[in-house]
């Protein structure tokens, strides 16, 4: 029972805290809106000739799937700030497991993430993305899978990191290949050999082809491979993340 | 026979024995060795830098020691980290509450974690935010508030559930008087009504004299002196704790200012080293 309401503790203060910085919600729209249009529309015309169909379409899920990638990572990071503004003591010395508080933050960021990921698809619409209501549900599933596998990477990484100094070199060592090789932006069909290893190594391919296969019906490695990758790699880094959470000294 | 090797009396609530910490060649605790009764109130005396946080750290498993051993409540804090955190209650010596929350918010979280029904979480939230003069602040973000008011709610924070243990580390730092007197009078009444022991630190003499039972003297890592005020003043052949205090920390402190400023940036590049 206090599990459970310390779980829901630590779950709506990440709410809270995401709600509260309305700077914060319009920083983390603007990148994934000016993907979408200035890739969107700037390669749209070449990849219709080239007969890939729509790029919009084809665009969205990956995008889609890129602010969900960041958004988790940074909310899973946020244990730097709180360790430098000193809260992350007041919940390592409570009388919860630190499985427990690993828990709570991990589900607060992911469901921000999911939400944030929902508010671009609905401005998708706005630039002519169409999809079925149905497919929803699936979709939301992907959304969720993608948010708690990187929210659990951010936590393991803001376990070991102790200031922000490293993290951009995360961004642009870690976050930026994930996303770039991701195929979130091109399709994996017909890449040069070394690009096709590469991707299908990366934990966000599955994310992004189970997102485009609910959304547009467009698949690559298979929506039940999808899944069990992304649940596969979200279980190893929410024990990662646990175990080095767990190991925090300050 | 474990209990003759650990120290652990029968009534101590904490035992330490040959506690010691280093950060990569620095030691801030070094071979300390107190006991702490149950229902005690019990004040670490020592000036800045004296390695009275990082004790606390250590008991409150926050840091794992490089040596030695420690029971709080019977446990290990090292090995049994949960049954030694159910037994406390901690006000940190700097900032440690939520910015984005309000006052109320964050009793409420603090409340909601130690486990306390919300009735009585309710009536003890309104009780201590009005003790420590937040209850007309309670719906405002602990961002707008001053460094002696975020300092009361960490305080009324402390309080909120009753812990067989409760540590204060420099509880009255910043606090005006008049705060710092109702602070301790609700303290002392937790610790004369619910038997909850105290363990603060503090380099205010006086306050170590009006309010603990017990007093250990630390500076560089090392407790130079403990017993009672009285028996400090005795065993130092001082009239008063603060003649004592000076006469055991005083001289030293000024001869050594200089290696404290090194031992502090060497500190702090341990602490940076680490991450690397």
């Amino acid at each position: 029972m206090r599990t459970l309401s310390s779980i829901y503790i630590l779950w709506l203060r990440q709410i809270k805290r995401y709600l509260r910085s309305p700077a914060r919600i319009a920083g983390s729209l603007g990148q994934p809106l000016l993907f979408l249009v200035a890739l969107g529309f700037g390669f749209g015309p070449i990849f219709q000739k080239a007969g890939g169909g729509d790029y919009v379409q084809f665009l969205v899920p990956g995008v889609i799937a890129m602010s969900i990638l960041f958004t988790s990572v940074f909310t899973g990071v946020e244990i730097i700030w709180d360790r430098q503004f000193g809260f992350l003591k007041e919940t390592l010395v409570a009388p919860v497991s630190r499985i427990t508080i690993m828990v709570g933050r991990t589900l607060g960021g992911a469901t921000i993430s999911v939400f944030q990921g929902c508010v671009v698809l609905l401005l998708a619409t706005i630039f002519g993305f169409r999809f079925s209501p149905v497919m929803l549900l699936p979709a939301l599933l992907f959304m969720l899978l993608i948010a708690l596998l990187f929210t659990a990477l951010g936590t393991a990484i803001g376990s070991v990191l102790e200031d922000m100094q490293g993290f951009q070199l995360i961004m642009n060592f870690l976050l930026m290949p994930l996303f770039f090789l991701s195929g979130a932006l091109f399709p994996l069909s017909g890449l040069p050999e070394a690009l096709t290893v590469i991707a299908s190594v990366d934990p966000l391919s599955y994310g992004v082809d189970g997102l485009r296969a609910s959304l547009i019906g467009l698949v690559h490695f298979g929506v039940a491979l999808d899944l069990i990758v992304l649940a596969a790699v979200a279980g190893v880094f929410l024990a990662v993340g646990s175990y080095l959470f767990t190991k925090i000294q300050i | 026979m474990t209990s003759i090797i650990t120290g652990a009396e029968q009534g101590d609530i904490i035992a330490v024995q040959g506690l010691t910490k280093r950060f990569r060649g620095f030691t801030a605790v070094d071979n300390v060795t107190f006991s702490v009764r149950k229902g005690e109130i019990f004040a670490f005396l020592g000036p800045n830098g004296a390695g009275k946080t990082t004790t606390i750290k250590m008991l409150t498993t926050l840091l794992n020691p490089t040596a030695g051993t420690i029971q709080v409540n019977g446990h290990d804090p090292r090995r049994e980290q949960n049954a030694v955190r159910e037994s406390f209650g901690i006000v940190f010596q700097d900032q440690s509450s939520d910015d984005e929350l309000t006052a109320y918010e964050n009793l409420e979280f603090h409340g909601v974690l130690y486990g306390v029904p919300k009735q009585l979480r309710r009536e003890r939230i309104e009780q201590l935010l009005k003790i420590v003069e937040l209850w007309d602040r309670r719906d405002a973000r602990v961002k707008t508030f001053s460094g002696g008011m975020k300092r009361r709610l960490e305080i009324a924070r402390g309080l909120l559930h009753h812990p067989k243990i409760l540590f204060l580390d420099e509880p009255t730092a910043g606090l005006d008087p008049q705060t710092r007197n109702r602070m301790w009078e609700y303290v002392r009444q937790l610790n004369r009504e619910e038997s909850i022991t105290v363990f603060f630190t503090t380099h205010y003499m006086e306050e170590a004299e009006k309010v603990a039972q017990r007093i250990a003297i630390i500076d560089h890592g090392k407790i130079l002196v403990q017993g009672t005020a009285k028996e400090l003043e005795k065993r130092t052949g001082k009239r008063t704790l603060e003649e004592a205090f000076l006469a055991l920390t005083g001289h030293q402190l000024r001869d050594e200012e200089a290696g404290a400023a090194e031992q502090m940036r060497m500190h702090r590049q341990a602490w940076r080293g680490r991450g690397r």
